[in-house]
Parts: C-alpha cells; structure tokens; sequence
C-alpha cells in the first residue's frame, strides 16, 4: 500500500464537554507529525458540525475532511465505520487514531478489519521507534503488564487512545486549517441499525468523588464477608467505601463503588487500600491522592509501591485492627 | 508477579494454555443472554470457542448450562491468533457452517486480553451488523431490539438480523452451574474438535506469522515512591500507623484521636 505520513485522528465529539479525548490525540498527532512529517488530519461526520471542525483546528488538526449530510446527524457505528474505511483507502494515511470512547472502541475494529491491517486497543502512549514506526503503548493482561505493539507492514497503523492519556494544546482560534468537505459516496450502504431513542445522562458525582478519606478493597479481601468490614472501618473515619472490578463483579459491592477507569475518579486526603494489587486501570484513578496506605501480604505488589506506608500483612486482619484501635481512640 | 503470569516473555505471547480453563466471565454473560432468549423462543445455541485443546472444558460447562452444540477450533497454527485473525478464524467456521445463523452473541471483554475487538471484528468478517455493550436483548421475527448506556447515552436501538451483540459486563448475572450438571455433560462429550485443515485454512497459515500487529516489548510498570514499609505483627502495624501518621489521619477524619492512650489499655 502505498501510503503518504498523514496522521488521521477521529472527530469523536459526542459529550464534548466531558470527553476532551480527540483534542488530547490532536496534541500528540502534532508532535509526532514534527518529527515524522505528514499532515495532521481530524475527520469529522456528522450535521452542522461548524463547531467543531473549527475547535480540532485551533487544537492541532491542520486539514479537516468532513462529511456534513443530515443523514449522519446521529452517530451510527455502521455508516460511520464505512465512511471512515471509504475515505482511508481514497487518502491513505500513514497513521489512524481513534479515542477509546466506547464508541471508539466499537468503531476502530470494524474500520481496521475493511483496512486489513492491525489495531492495538486502549493505549497509553505512543511512541516513535528509530524507523519512525508507530511504537502503540497498552495495558495487557489485566492491566498487570505494559506491551509495545507495532504494525510493520499493514497501513494505516491503527489505534485506540485511552482519554486522560495526552493533554490538549492551547486552543488557537487564529490557526488556519483546510477544509476538505466531501459529498456522500453514492455507494454507500443503508444502515442496519436504526436509533429507537437515545437520552444523554451525565454521571452525578458522587459522594465517594469527593471524600477526604476513601478505603479502597480488592479481591485480597478473601469474601463478601470479610468485605463488609471494610464499611464498618468507613463508620468510624468517615470514610467512603471503593472497590476493584473484580470485587464488583463478584457483587461483594454495588457498582457504584467501582473506582478506575470503568468507575469513579476519588482524590482523597488519604486513600487506604486493601488487598489491591495496583493494576493501572484501577491507579489511574487515584493518582490525585494525597496520601496512600497500602495493605497488602505481596510487598511488591504495584499498589504498594505507589503506596507513602505500604503494610506488609493480611488485609482483613489489619482492616480489624485499625478498627479497634479506632474505637479505642474514639472512645474519649 | 510477572513470573507467575502465563506469559511467555520471549516470544510476548499468551499462554492461554496455562490459564485456567474457565469460561471468561463475560462470554458467560453472553451465554447466559443466549440462555434467556432461549427460554422464551425456540432456538439452538452453538456454543463456539478458540483456543488450546483444554479450552474443550468449557464447552462441557456451556453445555451444562443449556447449550445445545459445542464446537472447539483448536490448531497449533492457530496459537498466538491477535484479535484479527481470532476473529477470521471464527467467522470462517461460522461462515463454512452456520450460514443460517440468526444472532452472534459476545462477550463484550474478555478478561485475559480484554481489546474489546473480537467481536466486532467478528461481525465485520461475517458483513453483518453489530452493537456493543448491551444490556437487554429482545429477538423479534427479523430484528433484534436492544437496551445499552453507552458513553453517557441511554439507547434503544433496533439491529436487522442476522446480526452480533456483545453483553455488557454489568448485564445478565450467570446462573450458577450444578456440579451435577457438568458431570453429566462430561458424560456424554459430543464437542466438535476442528483443526485448521478442517477448517480450510490455507496450508500456509500461521496465525502468529500472519497476526498484522507484533509484540515488540512487555514489561511491568512501574512507580518510583519512596514507600515506608510497616510488617511485623498486626498490633505493631497498627500502633505505629497511629503513632507516625495518627495526625494525618485525624485531620482527614475531622476528628480528635487520643494518643497515646494505647499502652494504657493493654
Ligand atoms: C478495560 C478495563 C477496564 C477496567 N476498569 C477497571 C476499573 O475501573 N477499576 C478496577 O479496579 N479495575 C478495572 N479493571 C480491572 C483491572 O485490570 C484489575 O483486574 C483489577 O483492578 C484487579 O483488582 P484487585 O486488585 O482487587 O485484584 P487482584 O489483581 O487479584 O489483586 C488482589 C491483591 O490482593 C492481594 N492479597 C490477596 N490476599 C490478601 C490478603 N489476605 N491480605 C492482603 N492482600 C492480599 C494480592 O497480593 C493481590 O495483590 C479493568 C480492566 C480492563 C481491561
Ligand atoms: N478465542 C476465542 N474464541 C471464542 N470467542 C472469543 C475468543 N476470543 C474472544 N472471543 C469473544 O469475544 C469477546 C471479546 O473478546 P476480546 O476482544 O478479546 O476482549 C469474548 O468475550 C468472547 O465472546
């Protein structure tokens, strides 16, 4: 395939004022495009969408191919997937990133599987190797693991951007960019999926958002039982209650609770944390922790390494212990 | 621990082998989906998966759970398949033998690699529809409604069949499978076992040759604090948390601790 140095990143602007993901790969897009060359390009679907062809530009983008058809005025995963893959094999960038929306996440493998070439999902960083290859940084294996994932031969090389992964560049209202704006392909297919009703609900903060003191447990918690004592411990601190995937999957503890990239944000004073092994979709969110305590029987688990105090012990024993001695304290 | 992991750290490739032979939790969700289908409309359910010859247990266990067919695609030149090519190889079995197939239900992550990927991909191979993230599927005559939130959005939308779902992760709780059951699926082993040649693979293929992506590096990430280590027996973690950090520890609480008030107690 014979393929120009274009690095293309998806308009993804649905929820924009939650979810700044395009405008951060926008700002990587540009440093990468400075070393490697190639042209910066947003692609943008969808009806009277001005606005936003206008902010990727004062972001980074330098081109913008936009369809703009009342006919794409709601997302639809089938013919944006097909417009996508209709204009990547008609321009032939080098590079084709998508933000890992769930709807990126939808979107990126149908459009990779038309293209027949590779997709690494979920990144955390890009890199350049010395033959200016596209190094796609992600989490494996549950997040206990880092793989460096390359696509030698297949063009574009296709990835998914983990929002949160590149800050945004300062908007810049004077950049100029090139508009390129296309009429619907006469071929293109009728969608198969027709939109029933669709209703935007933000996600209300909640409680456990903006606590001081959040206690955090995971699977090394042993059982539901044993859980339950973490609530006990909250009573006591004032504390809010947080758990991993696998202890919300396991119903140990509603959903709500789940802390990490699928769940809530917390940036608490002090975080304790039971029983975790640290994997980086649960510390992504809990990097803004100010203070971090750690209970844990492996040492080198990852969360203890985050941890200022990472206790060596079984953390159901420590959880009773602390609870105690608060009782004790509290007791004046 | 890295070393504990059924990881190849030359080659960077999964042992699936050595995990164990448990259904991934979200492809039992998507079984269960197709459980519950079932009990309202007539169906038959093809339980399908790729994998190591061990994976054949969890064909037992799918049919324990009401499954009517299990098939197993297994090949040593189907080790090391990426997401694009786990997805060929299923769609071309499907495509060889299910040509009158209805609904393709997925897991929408599994929890090993978890891309996200091969169900959609799926789809694409198969040309068909498909919708992720779903959390309550309705089958009619020639369409399938579907409930999802996704991306802050609450939707209903309606998909033309023959087409693919995958199952959100927080929809349709597995239902507990009796041991009895698997026994008597054990019983009575009617798995499909199909190799590549069966499966009319070119003879050339080898899926960790022909995978568009490559591994290149895996490492463990790590962080860089100074942690204070506390061990020892539970009563001295605990006095000395109280004693060094008791102060931090109090004013996030908003509340006075006693110190020192605990060699008194004892
Ligand atoms: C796309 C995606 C999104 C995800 N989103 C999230 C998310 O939002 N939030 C999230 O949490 N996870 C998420 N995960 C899952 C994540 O990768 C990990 O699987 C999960 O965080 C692990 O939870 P855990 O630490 O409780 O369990 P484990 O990894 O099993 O760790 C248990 C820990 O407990 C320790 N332990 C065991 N027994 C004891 C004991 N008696 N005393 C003390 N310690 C003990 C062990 O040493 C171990 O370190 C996501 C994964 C993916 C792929
Ligand atoms: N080897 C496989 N055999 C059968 N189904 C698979 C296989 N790999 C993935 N899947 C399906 O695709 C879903 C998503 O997987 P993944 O893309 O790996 O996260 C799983 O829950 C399964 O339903």
């Amino acid at each position: 395939m014979d393929s120009n140095k274009d690095i293309w990143v998806l308009g993804d602007y649905r929820n924009y004022f939650q979810n700044r993901v395009t405008l951060q790969i926008l700002a990587r897009a540009v440093d990468i495009a400075s070393s490697t060359g190639g042209t910066v390009c947003a692609i943008v679907f969808g009806h009277n969408v001005d606005e936003y062809v206008k902010e990727y530009i004062a972001h980074g983008a330098q081109k913008v191919y936009l369809f703009d058809n009342p006919a794409l005025q709601a997302y639809s995963l089938e013919t944006y997937s097909w417009l996508l893959a209709w204009l990547a094999n008609e321009y032939q960038p080098e590079t084709l990133l998508v933000g890992a929306t769930r709807f990126g996440q939808e979107m990126a493998p149908r459009v990779a599987k038309k293209l027949k070439t590779g997709l690494t999902a979920d990144c955390i960083d890009l890199e350049l190797d010395e033959k200016g290859l596209l190094v796609q940084v992600a989490p494996s294996f549950g997040g206990n693991l880092i793989a460096k994932i390359i696509t030698p031969v297949q063009r574009p090389q296709m990835a998914t951007i983990r929002p949160g992964t590149f800050q945004e560049l300062a908007h810049d209202y004077e950049a100029k960019g090139e508009v390129v704006s296309l009429p619907l392909p006469k071929n293109l297919p009728k969608d198969k999926i027709r939109l029933v009703s669709s209703e935007h609900r933000p996600p209300k903060k909640q409680k456990i958002e903006n606590a001081d003191i959040v206690i955090c447990g995971g699977r090394g918690m042993g059982s539901k039982g044993k859980f339950k004592k973490l609530f006990d411990l909250a009573k006591h601190m004032n504390a809010e209650v947080g758990a991993t995937r696998p202890v919300v999957y396991s119903e140990w503890v509603s959903h709500d609770a789940l802390v990490g990239q699928a769940g809530k944000n917390i940036k608490p004073r002090i975080l304790f944390s039971f029983g975790i092994s640290g994997a980086i979709q649960h510390t992504a969110a809990i990097t803004e922790s100010s203070f971090i305590v750690s209970v844990n029987k492996n040492p080198n688990a990852t969360m203890m390494k985050m941890a200022d105090v990472a206790i060596v012990a079984d953390a159901n024993q420590v959880c009773l212990g602390i609870i105690k001695a608060l009782k004790e304290k509290l007791r004046a | 621990m890295v070393s504990q992991l059924p990881w190849d750290s030359k080659t960077g490739i999964l042992k699936r082998e050595l995990a164990q032979a448990m259904m991934d939790p979200a492809s039992r969700r998507a079984l269960e989906a197709a459980l519950q289908i079932k009990e309202k409309q007539s169906a038959h359910i093809c339980a399908i998966t790729m994998g190591p010859p061990m994976a054949e247990e969890i064909l037992h266990q799918a049919k324990a759970l009401g499954a009517d067919e299990g098939v197993l695609l297994t090949d040593q030149r189907m080790a090391g398949a990426d997401t694009f090519l786990t997805s060929q190889i299923l769609a071309t079995f499907i495509q060889r033998e299910k040509s009158e197939l209805h609904l393709v239900l997925c897991g929408s992550q599994t929890s090993d690699s978890e891309t996200a990927q091969v169900g959609p991909q799926l789809a694409q191979d198969l040309d068909i529809p498909s919708l992720g993230y779903v959390s309550l599927v309705e089958v009619k005559e020639k369409t399938v409604r579907v409930h999802r939130h996704v991306d802050d959005f609450v939707e209903i939308m309606e998909m033309d069949l023959p087409g693919l779902i995958t199952i959100d992760l927080s929809a349709y709780n597995p239902r507990y499978l009796a041991l009895e059951g698997v026994e008597q699926a054990f019983e009575n082993p009617d798995i499909r076992i199909v190799n590549a040649k069966k499966l009319g693979l070119d003879d050339n293929f080898n899926a960790l040759k022909d995978s568009p992506t490559r591994i290149i590096e895996v490492f463990s990430p790590t962080t860089q604090k100074e942690s204070r280590v506390l061990k020892g027996s539970v009563k001295k973690i605990v006095d000395l948390l109280f004693e060094d950090y008791g102060k931090v520890i109090s004013g996030a609480m908003g509340k006075d601790l006693k110190t020192h008030e605990h060699g008194e107690d004892q």
